[in-house]
């Protein structure tokens, strides 16, 4: 192993290695790559949701309002607390999901 | 200050990792340990505070702010802003004194945002941290990291501003020092002050009740905001935007999230007002530059991280 984990977004395409130790999303953003979207960094905010479809993983501490206990069963992670065990194949969700950050609020529309 | 409400008084955030949340208050902001309680709860000061503590983190599974109290100048005044606040019909709930140690009893009632906050009058006062009463020196030898100098305002997201803006103005006392307004003069931002500063609270409109975008700690120079920026980087904190300087408030600012994901803000300098200043009035098609002076754009995560 040495090397590291390659991570593969099947969504996008994209590929990237996660070192020992280092989680999904902060070796992405090492590498440049943008297929994750980036919150807090610290399991807190949802934004980095994604789906494990392929491989082991170890999680760190998540929102329970974020990743409670059926959505992790489903591999339904946050990648900035994602760390490979081996090989990754991790897919984007559809941002939106009931109680989520909505896409309506005027806020957002005012941008 | 006109109905006793007086100033800011704490903050309980809710963490994932009490051990991780405290080394990042604590050698990160600078922020000191007072003490903790049998609900795991550990109380935290910034330097200059004279009360014993303005920062609680309280270990839970989801992070977010559980609420945020006032200090109000007296008893008697807390039992007319008791009153008022049942006139206005607001449901108020009562929590004794010791439920935080060291603090009287606390008037708690939430806002039409879905934020919870609290008055009181009582906090157990400790002074200034690391220097005498008399004569005091410039500063404590032994602070670390960014050395908050004080737990200044919050920051947070919620809908029904017109109705949190009338509780807070007419039966708390609060007075507008700035606002978003859109194209059909809708409030769309509110920061709300007791002082001359350019907010002790503040509102961003948001779909979903009871949002936490950050907390905010004082420093006093822009050299204190490069070198907490500094500090991000040398400990590898996830940084949000900064440092730049706010157009609202014009203060000079850093974001940035503890480990549980947590905004939390240091900045310096920013405008005064008093209560006679007419609010200063930024439109929504400047919104960018509104909150981020510099860029001039906001960022994805202004708007949508939340805890
Ligand atoms: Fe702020």
């Amino acid at each position: 192993m040495g090397i590291g984990c390659q991570v593969t977004n099947r969504t996008t395409g994209d590929s990237f290695t996660c070192t020992e130790g280092q989680s999904v999303l902060k070796a992405m953003e090492q590498w440049g790559v943008k297929c994750v979207p980036v919150g807090c960094r610290g399991g807190g905010c949802g934004f980095c949701k994604i789906r494990v479809v392929e491989g082991e993983y170890e999680c760190g501490k998540m929102s329970r309002a974020h990743a409670p206990p059926e959505a992790i069963e489903q591999g339904e992670v946050l990648a900035c607390r994602v760390y490979p065990v081996t090989d990754l194949t991790i897919e984007c969700l559809e941002p939106s999901a009931p109680g989520e950050t909505s896409e309506q609020t005027t806020t957002r529309a005012l941008r | 200050m006109k109905k006793g409400v007086m100033r800011p008084g704490h903050v309980q955030i809710r963490v994932l990792d009490m051990d991780e949340a405290l080394k990042h208050y604590t050698d990160l902001l600078g922020l000191i340990e007072t003490d903790r309680d049998d609900h795991g709860r550990v109380y935290l000061k910034a330097w200059t505070e004279v009360d014993k503590f303005s920062v609680v983190l309280r270990p839970a599974e989801e992070p977010g702010m559980d609420f945020m109290a006032f200090k109000v100048v007296d008893e008697a005044s807390l039992q007319q802003l008791e009153k008022d606040l049942a006139d206005h019909g607001v449901e108020v709930e009562q929590v004794p004194e010791g439920e935080l140690k060291d603090c009287g009893r606390r008037v708690r009632f939430n806002a039409p945002s879905g934020h919870t906050f609290e008055l009181y009058a009582d906090k157990k006062y400790t002074g200034k941290w690391g220097i005498t009463e008399v004569n005091p020196e410039a500063w404590p030898r032994g602070l670390d990291g960014m050395k908050a100098v004080r737990f200044d305002h919050c920051l947070l997201y919620g809908p029904e501003l017109a109705a949190t803006y009338d509780l807070f103005v007419n039966v708390l006392g609060f007075y507008l020092a700035e606002q978003v307004l859109d194209g059909d003069g809708t409030r769309i931002a509110q920061f709300l002050t007791l002082s001359t500063k350019a907010h002790d609270i503040a509102f961003i409109h948001h779909e979903e009740k009871g949002k936490f975008h950050h907390a905010s700690f004082y420093l006093e120079t822009w050299e204190d905001v490069l070198r907490a920026a500094d500090l991000i980087s040398m400990t590898d904190t996830s940084i949000d935007i900064g440092p730049t300087r706010h157009g609202l408030t014009h203060g000079k600012t850093i974001y940035f999230f503890d480990p549980s994901g947590n905004r939390n803000e240091v900045f310096c300098g920013g405008d005064y007002n008093y209560p006679d200043h007419k609010p200063v009035t930024w439109q929504a098609e400047q919104l960018g530059k509104a909150i981020f002076y510099h860029d001039r754009v906001l960022n994805e995560r202004f708007l949508t991280v939340l805890t």
